[in-house]
């Protein structure tokens, strides 16, 4: 592999000073994201999965703290910039797709107004240009009627639509890497549908990077290429979509694949892990699943398992050996 | 097949979303009105758990709100078994498990009260020691310890308050419950304790669910039979497995296509366009015509009727 | 974005109702604001000295029979040229200690603006209550009343209730009614504002899913509002009640400066500045400085104290 990956995260810790001390929200987080890669990471909510995206944009609110490791696009270290370079490289090689598209959305400017300046301010292209650009991106987004619906605003586009100009406006200064947190979750079934094949088709076609951030293992099995799975701040697993979900090594992995009703059959139980994720200021001592864990062992109690690689994928379990010689069998 | 605990019957409803009267004058506007349901007949049988599924503006949260008294409907009526339609059962005899476990529980009591207040309100165990009992007792049911009893909804997770709220819905003995989209603010995992601890406590209690849901996943792992709404009107109903393996309507179709599926990984599809419009000013004849793709002319001009399950031109043409 | 915030501490459970406190956010703002740790000690000193006046007065300002007019118009701290007697915030024109004067003062002022502040809130809260829960015509008319009461001052508004309430008494009666009158005047001019934020919070806790809880279980609207969600909007009307306090003490301060409120018989801080300003250019100064400075420190801190409390209750306005 020569080309460096487009993203890579090593070691990345962040944590929140407290009244109540120090919590650690992000526990030493690594993974890379190669070019044209969409990388998914799952997890409930307050995993951090949200968290890892603000950190990799520089976006991490007070009284949150990057407290260790690095972060690279393309081999330029990014996490210790200063704010107007960062935000520099957040408009122009990063792009954002958020859960609600109003986010993103001045509600008193016309989309085209939007989508014009930003190509404007990244490209230098002149007025007319920039237009029809915005109009290209519009059509390749899937918005009917383009050249008229450039000068409308935000609010007279539906839900899916509005979701639609999020991503033209995040792809109109052609990023090295996406960042998508929930981008389908706010949206109807058959509009998240669209969503998603659009999304896909647009990576597959630039060669554009995604980091799809959601809590919905469907959407990561049809989006995306590999997975990573968090618990508690912590990547619990790591590969391949088809083996995280098909041969999940973690038994957090293996629980969450269970735990998931599917359409095709009806069993009579789910699969459920009991409890519920440790809040930040009592996560336990050793793995951070050991407690909900039904196959613990003393040194999952008391030391804290890395990543280690597991079949096709990685995983931070003591007892990986075991769990893939019992799946096997 | 045992006696419908509930019948619905050709139930509407009808808000008024009018700007205030001042600045319709102004604006020169008439009054403007959404028709959230929209002549919807289904019946539920004892001891089974029958799902409404929809996008949102289906109108199925309303229904909800309407087979529970909390919104009188517009028209047609809600009759319980041995009751005159439009007669309210007894307090306490159907309740309510909510969406949000954050907001359906009082955040200024004791849980212990939470879930003695519906014996409370229908005069149920007037001995407070006696009620004590039971509410230590549905604790344990649900799968809490009765120590929980003293704290406060705040000191608990999101699961765990569902199962304050169930424990609560369970205390003024009830046969039927409506569940409105009990497990959508929940995380997967936590999920899957909830909807098992309702069928096992459906099995155990004999109880009757209606269960309102947008995941059709969690729907088919629950439901015995269901009915699809969109934009107010059933558009299909069948039992759960005919309905998944052999889905009728085209709506149904499309949206059992649109679930992303972890058997299906990476899978290309090409997604039905257009999304739901909106219920205020719905397309004419068959509110679906123009995202279908069966339409014919007749779909533009009427309303389909209802045979057989399915509410569709095109299907009852063919049979 | 979700999760971008830190989750709230746990709490234990055990321990007494006060470690509780100490213990809470609200606790531990406070032990952080030294603002708000002096103006509670402030306002502690100044209401247990005004409690307990009986205690700390030399004297009893009230009884003609302890007043000797050869003390009059002595100078703080310097002894009267005729007996001898010192008086440390000098005395009035009838040989008055001011500084009996001035505990004794404070408790009606603090008595005027706590009863209002008490009678607003209730009557404020029961009807922002009903407007906000029930709506329709009950809210239209409630709360049209509260626009136009709004729109003019508060002071405005007593000196009216108070001038027409004061003309349906017997003459014989109206000096011990004052007090009584006071009250309802100052607390019927502020109720609006109770009823505004209350009726605001009811409509936005009505549409919970605990009050639909308790409506499918058909318990009473009466029932649903003073149980379920006057618990639930009691945090802002605290703030506003706190911050009242601190007008309503100034509002009958104004009314009795006025000479509409109480009389020099029964002085309130109001009264004692009235007539202490009459001494202000003959070099008398004192009759009206300790009063007048009393006023100031007390609604300061009651103020101060109110603003710390809205910010700790509300820490996304800060």
């Amino acid at each position: 592999m020569a080309e460096p990956a487009v993203l890579e995260v090593k070691g990345l810790t962040l944590e929140f000073a407290t009244r109540h001390g120090t919590l650690r929200a992000l526990d030493d987080i690594s993974f890379s994201i190669r070019r044209g890669e969409v990388l998914g990471v799952v997890g409930e909510s307050g995993a951090g999965k949200s968290l890892t995206g603000s950190a990799i944009i520089g976006l991490v609110e007070r009284p949150g703290r990057i407290t260790g490791g690095e972060i690279r696009l393309k081999g330029e270290r990014i996490d210790n910039l200063p704010p107007d370079r960062m935000r520099a490289i957040r408009g122009r090689r990063i792009g954002m797709i958020f859960q609600d598209p109003l986010t993103s959305l001045n509600p008193v400017f016309r989309i085209g107004d939007q989508l014009i300046e930003t190509i404007q301010t990244h490209t230098g292209m002149g007025q007319a240009e920039a237009r029809q650009r915005a109009i290209a991106l519009l059509t390749e987004v899937g918005i009917p009627a383009p050249e008229n619906r450039i000068d409308a605003y935000p609010h007279e586009f539906s839900g899916g639509m509005r979701q639609r100009v999020v991503i033209a406006l995040a792809l109109s200064v052609e990023p090295d890497l996406v960042i998508a947190d929930e981008p389908t979750t706010a949206l109807d079934v058959s509009v998240q549908a669209q969503i998603i094949t659009l999304l896909k088709r647009l990576c597959r076609t630039r060669g554009t990077s995604v980091m799809l951030i959601t809590h919905d293992m469907g959407v990561i099995a049809e989006t995306a290429d590999r997975v990573a799975v968090m618990y508690a701040g912590r990547i619990v697993e790591i590969g391949p979509v088809k083996d995280v979900i098909k041969h999940p090594q973690h038994p957090y992995a293996s629980g969450l694949m269970g735990a998931i009703p599917a359409l095709d059959t009806r069993l009579n139980r789910l699969t459920q892990i009991s409890g519920s994720m440790p809040r930040l200021d009592a996560i336990p001592a050793g793995c951070a699943f050991a407690p909900r864990c039904t196959k613990a062992i003393d040194r999952c109690r008391s030391e804290r398992p890395d990543l280690m690689p597991a079949g096709a994928s990685e995983a931070a379990c003591w007892l990986v050996g075991k769990v893939s010689a019992e799946a096997s069998a | 097949m045992s006696a419908p605990v509930v019948q619905i019957a050709n139930l509407s409803r009808v808000f008024d979303v009018s700007k205030p009267w001042l600045e319709r004058v102004i604006a020169r506007e008439g009054r403007l009105k959404l028709n959230a349901v929209d002549g919807v007949s289904f019946e539920i049988r004892k001891g089974e758990t029958f799902a409404l599924v929809g996008e949102s503006g289906s109108g199925k949260s309303t229904v909800a709100k309407m087979v529970v008294g909390l919104l009188g409907p517009s028209g047609g009526h809600v009759q319980f078994n041995g009751l005159q339609p439009g007669e309210k059962p007894r307090p306490g005899a159907i309740q309510m498990i909510f969406q949000d476990p954050y907001a359906s529980l009082n955040p200024r009591w004791r849980v212990r009260d939470i879930i003695a207040e519906p014996m409370e309100a229908i005069g149920l165990r007037r001995d407070a020691a006696l009620r004590a009992k039971r509410v230590d007792e549905l604790l344990t049911l649900v799968g809490l310890s009765p120590r929980d009893g003293d704290k406060y909804p705040h000191q608990f997770s999101g699961g765990q308050r569902q199962r304050i709220a169930i424990a609560r819905a369970l205390s003024s003995e009830p046969s039927f419950i409506v569940c409105d989209e009990p497990t959508s603010a929940l995380d997967v995992s936590v999920q899957a304790q909830i909807l098992n601890l309702m069928r096992e406590l459906q099995e155990r209690l004999g109880l009757t669910y209606l269960f309102i849901s947008h995941n059709l996943a969690v729907v088919r792992h629950m439901a015995h039979r269901i009915g699809v709404m969109y934009l107010g009107r059933l558009v299909e109903i069948q039992d759960s497995d005919a309905l998944f393996d052999n889905p009728q309507h085209p709506y149904t179709r499309l949206l059992i296509d649109a679930v992303p599926n972890l058997s299906e990984i990476g899978r290309d599809r090409v997604p039905v366009q257009g999304e739901v419009p909106s219920p205020i000013n719905p397309p004419s004849g068959c509110t679906f015509h123009p995202r279908c793709p069966l339409v014919m002319d007749i779909c533009k001009r009427e309303r389909p009727a209802f045979i057989d399950g399915v509410a569709c031109h095109a299907l009852s043409r063919k049979g | 974005m979700a999760g971008a915030s830190p989750p709230p501490a746990t709490q234990n459970s055990d321990g007494s109702w006060l470690r509780r406190v100490w213990d809470s956010d609200i606790g531990w703002s406070f032990r952080h604001s030294p603002v708000a740790i002096v103006s509670a000690i402030v306002s502690i000193v100044m209401i247990l000295a005004a409690v307990l006046a009986p205690l700390f007065a030399p004297q009893d300002p009230f009884n003609p029979a302890v007043l000797n007019l050869m003390e009059g118009l002595t100078p703080p701290g310097t002894p009267n040229e005729f007996t001898q007697k010192s008086f440390v915030f000098g005395s009035d024109s009838q040989g008055r200690d001011m500084f009996s004067a001035v505990l004794y003062g404070t408790q009606v002022s603090l008595l005027v603006g706590a009863a209002s502040v008490l009678f607003s809130a209730v009557f404020g809260v029961l009807l922002g209550l009903m407007a906000g829960y029930i709506g329709g015509k009950t809210e239209s008319i409630i709360m049209r009343i509260a626009d136009i009461q709004l729109s003019f001052p508060a002071i405005l508004i007593a000196l009216l209730i108070f001038g027409v309430a004061r003309g349906l008494i017997p003459p014989g009666q109206q000096e011990d009614a004052t007090l009584i009158l006071l009250i309802l005047a100052i607390g019927l001019s502020n109720w609006a504002q109770y009823a505004r934020t209350v009726r605001g919070s009811t409509m936005v806790e009505k549409n919970k899913e605990y009050v639909q809880a308790a409506r499918v279980i058909g318990r009473s609207p009466f029932l649903i509002m003073v149980k379920h969600i006057l618990p639930n909007v009691m945090g802002p009307v605290t703030v506003i009640a706190t911050i009242n306090l601190a007008l309503a003490i100034i509002e009958e301060a104004t009314l009795s400066f006025l000479g509409v409120g109480m009389p020099p018989t029964q002085p309130s801080l109001g009264t004692l500045i009235r007539v202490g300003q009459q001494f202000l250019f003959s070099g008398e100064w004192w009759i009206l400085f300790f009063p007048a400075i009393t006023l100031v420190i007390l609604a300061l801190a009651i103020n101060l104290l109110g603003d710390w409390l809205r910010d700790a209750l509300n820490p996304r306005l800060r």
